[in-house]
């Protein structure tokens, strides 16, 4: 079922954009002294403790930043547990909540880690590597032009589709938001998630 | 007592005779005599860890005798070996190991590897002197030590998720004058589990048949990346490990059963899989990184 957007340019849709500081789960989860997000139990249990902050939430679809930029280390088990299976979760139909995620890392530091296990899952994510941004993971062309358009224009009405992305915009945006990439509303608007979390 | 000879040098290119002369204790006391060790690296020193383990579990005494003196004395200590010999050996002397100064070759004394803490524990260890011998003698960029952190958490994340039993890394700088004319920075990971043929052989070895063996087990996780688990975002650690171990132009190599595989840069040509050697019940992971040289 299509979510309606009910407020601001293109109405209000998910609510509540929040940040997520997972070096403090570290510290929490873990007796790291470094923030270093390190073996596979421990990024299992830090998406565990995401998720259950997750399920502390309203019902209402919401934008979550995952901000990564004070972990130090970041390894590949860890990313495949806290940014795949995280996000793996998140797509499926039973999803626990209407989840949209961001993340937030640091440069080519954690840039490759997240990069391999997406593109191992087959799967893309919209990440600030510092600069702005960006889609990783794997997609077509089609879809990272209508993404980057979208993502320029923060936000696209039904009425600009065909102009911003011609005939085949309105199924590339609604294949973006099933992969979870941009929302899309019931009456065809479309929103970057990256303007959804500076939503205030 | 049988005694086996330790030859004067002690590195990842002869360890196979030590292996052999572990496998084929009996139980019986048996003294592993290192008097003449004049040079050994952390590879070396693991090995005969690892040796002793095959012997005590073979029902043997192991005990060992190391020089009286010199420099590799110094070295062992600098290295913590007389600690960890001392819970493998029978009435091995527990010297006190010196702390490494700034300035120490030592990146990581031997350190044991049985839990995930442990792991931790290491990363968080080695940051600043990783730093420095990544950046100074070996001139990598400053990013390398994050990248080098994430090396050291999977090969020790092996031990912890496959070998299903304890194991030891540690990690030392050399100067290769005579080999390589170059700064290189070898670590080595080691554990006397189930080996990599016993670990996959459950998930893997039906479909693989009469092929399967060590060879296949090893090529199976170094080459495909498969592991024992059925999910589809393990087996990543080796790959990544490879990928970034070539970027360095570096060696890794994994020795498992009567077997080794290995990615060989253009310094140290060697074949990419070896069989038919002593066999060897656990897994030993070597890996070296040259000094980065311009152009």
């Amino acid at each position: 079922m299509a979510e309606r957007l009910k407020s601001g340019r293109c109405g209000e849709g998910p609510t509540r954009p929040a940040a997520i500081d997972v070096a403090a789960i570290v510290t929490d989860t873990v007796a790291s002294r470094g923030h270093n997000l390190v073996t596979r139990p421990t990024g299992r249990a830090v998406r565990e403790a995401i998720e259950q902050r997750l399920t502390t939430t309203s019902p209402s679809p919401f934008v979550i930043l995952l901000d990564f930029t004070r972990v130090r280390i970041l390894d590949f088990s860890c990313a495949d547990e806290v940014v795949a299976k995280l996000l793996l979760r998140y797509q499926d139909s039973d999803r626990p909540a209407n989840v949209f995620f961001l993340f937030r890392a640091v440069g080519e530091m954690h840039r490759h880690a997240v990069e391999e296990v997406l593109d191992r899952h087959g799967l893309a994510a919209v990440c600030d590597i510092g600069g702005g941004f960006q889609l990783l993971g794997p997609a077509t062309t089609e879809e990272r032009r209508a993404w980057s358009t979208l993502e320029r224009c923060e936000r696209i009405g039904p009425r600009d589709l065909a102009g911003a992305l011609g005939d085949l915009g309105e199924p590339l945006l609604r294949g973006l938001a099933r992969r979870r990439l941009a929302y899309w509303s019931g009456n065809g608007e479309a929103a970057a998630l990256s303007a959804l979390a500076r939503t205030p | 007592m049988r005694v086996v000879e330790i030859p004067p040098s002690l590195d990842y290119r002869n360890v196979d005779a030590v292996f052999a002369e572990a496998a084929a204790t009996a139980p019986e006391p048996v003294l592993f005599d290192a008097r003449r060790l004049r040079w050994i690296d952390p590879n070396g020193m693991l090995s005969l860890l690892c040796a002793g383990q095959v012997a005590a579990a073979k029902g043997a005494v192991p005990r060992l005798s190391l020089p009286a003196g010199g420099d590799v004395v110094g070295y062992l200590d600098r290295m913590g070996f007389p600690g960890a010999a001392a819970r493998v050996f029978h009435a091995s002397p527990r010297r006190g190991g010196r702390a490494p100064s700034r300035e120490s070759d030592v990146l990581l004394e031997i350190t044991s590897i049985a839990t995930n803490s442990d792991v931790h524990e290491v990363v968080d260890r080695v940051q600043s002197r990783a730093g420095a011998i990544l950046s100074r003698t070996l001139r990598y960029p400053p990013a390398a030590v994050v990248q080098f952190s994430v090396i050291l958490s999977e090969v020790c994340q092996n031990i912890v998720e496959h070998a299903d039993g304890p194991g030891w890394v540690a990690a030392q700088r050399y100067n290769w004058t005579r080999r390589l004319g170059r700064q290189v920075l070898v670590i080595g990971v080691a554990d006397v589990g189930r080996g990599f043929r016993d670990s996959l052989a459950e998930e893997h070895a039906e479909r693989f048949g009469d092929r399967w063996g060590d060879v296949t087990a090893l090529e199976a996780a170094f080459l495909m990346g498969l592991t024992r688990f059925p999910d589809t975002g393990r087996g990543q650690g080796i790959q990544q490990i490879r990928k970034q171990v070539a970027r360095w132009q570096g060696l890794v190599s994994i020795r498992s059963g009567t077997a080794r595989i290995a990615d060989s840069p253009s310094w140290h040509p060697s074949p990419p899989v070896v069989e038919g050697l002593p066999r060897f019940p656990g897994a030993q992971i070597n890996i070296v990184l040259p000094e980065r040289i311009d152009g």
